[in-house]
């Protein structure tokens, strides 16, 4: 299965437990797509930097777009109000690494 | 580089604070224009204080004038009253007869369907028709999409992917606003492409909804208020000595 990997921002006034963040992706998803949807993800947190409210997906290539609609359609994490921006899609994680470093091209 | 802009983007004008947070989030986001309905009776100042907020942070701001007609014969008035003065004109479509005579109009840029209710929004087949004769472009705001949640979003979801469609069939211009009155419900450019997917909107053309659809309109309407438009398609290119001969 080819995979991709997606860097994110998450912007909110708290900060938020890799758990919290995990099912918000998840029930987005779910709300979205629905259980179908949601097991043709292949989704997976790859990494979680909370104080930095950065953090890496990986999903299957065929459901990049529903995942990042998902993601970027997130307005809660755990009741609080906060968004999730996508910063960088790459195929591998040593190149989307690469690209969160030198920030030339996003999406 | 692409020029982005949102043409809807809904501070609250009363607060210096707010408005502020909004503009600068939206620049921070990657905009580089977006336009602000203003009330009919703006004063120049008002205007000018905006700019400032504007160009303090490299925007572009647009002038913009949301009308909300009760029925015809007030948008026609209402229309001879703010065409010269505003860049960009949105009616809000409360009404069948309403988002007929506004789609027949030369002077609408944007047909704007406020209500998420599905059965109020009128982007039909005839619609997009006239609108398409008209030059006037749809607009679908993001914000709704973002704060509603279950049946009511699934509802609007299938509405947004009907207009989407019968846009594209009858080449009627889409343009992806924000609606946004919050920083928490602005997102990037790239980002309203990707939301776009969930109503069938292929990730060009939502590009297209963000940059060059409003792009087109910004750069019409300034032509039309410049001191050299004469009527469609005549422009004054010189003047009094830069005519060689008169």
């Amino acid at each position: 299965m080819r995979r991709r990997y997606i860097a994110v921002k998450i912007v909110g006034d708290h900060e938020f437990e890799e758990g919290d963040f995990y099912d918000a992706v998840w029930a987005s998803i779910l709300r979205l797509f629905g259980e179908y949807g949601a097991s043709q993800a292949g989704l997976l947190l790859v990494d979680y930097d909370r104080v930095a409210k950065q953090a890496i997906l990986r999903c299957s290539r065929e459901a990049l777009d529903l995942v990042k609609a998902s993601t970027v359609a997130i307005t809660a994490i755990r009741n609080a109000k906060a968004t999730v921006h996508i910063v960088s899609v790459s195929g591998t994680l040593r190149a989307l690494r690469k690209k969160v470093r030198n920030p030339k091209s996003t999406c | 580089m692409e020029f982005h802009a949102d043409l809807h983007l809904r501070p609250d004008l009363n607060s210096l604070g707010h408005t502020k947070e909004l503009v600068e989030k939206s620049a921070e986001l990657g905009y580089d224009a977006a336009g602000v309905p203003l009330p009919a009776n703006v004063t120049g100042g008002e205007i000018r204080s905006l700019r400032d907020l504007f160009t303090a942070v490299g925007m572009e701001l647009v002038l913009r004038v949301d009308l909300a007609p009760k029925d015809s014969a007030d948008m026609l008035r209402k229309l001879r009253n703010v065409r010269r003065r505003f860049e960009v004109i949105a009616v809000q479509c409360y009404s069948k007869n309403i988002a007929r005579q506004a789609a027949k109009d030369r002077r609408v840029d944007l047909l704007s369907f406020p209500s998420a209710d599905t059965r109020r929004r009128f982007f039909d087949h005839a619609e997009a028709q006239l609108a398409a004769a008209a030059s006037a472009s749809l607009e679908i705001d993001m914000a709704h999409l973002l704060s509603l949640q279950g049946a009511q979003r699934s509802r609007l979801l299938s509405a947004f992917s009907r207009e989407a469609l019968t846009a594209r069939k009858l080449d009627v211009p889409v343009v992806l606003s924000s609606g946004a009155n919050e920083p928490s419900l602005l997102r990037k450019p790239d980002e309203y492409a990707f939301l776009a997917y969930l109503f069938g909107l292929d990730l060009h053309r939502a590009r297209q909804a963000l940059s060059e659809n409003p792009q087109a309109i910004i750069e019409r309407n300034r032509r039309k208020l410049s001191l050299s438009y004469v009527a469609p398609g005549v422009y004054v290119i010189r003047r009094g000595k830069d005519c060689p001969g008169v």
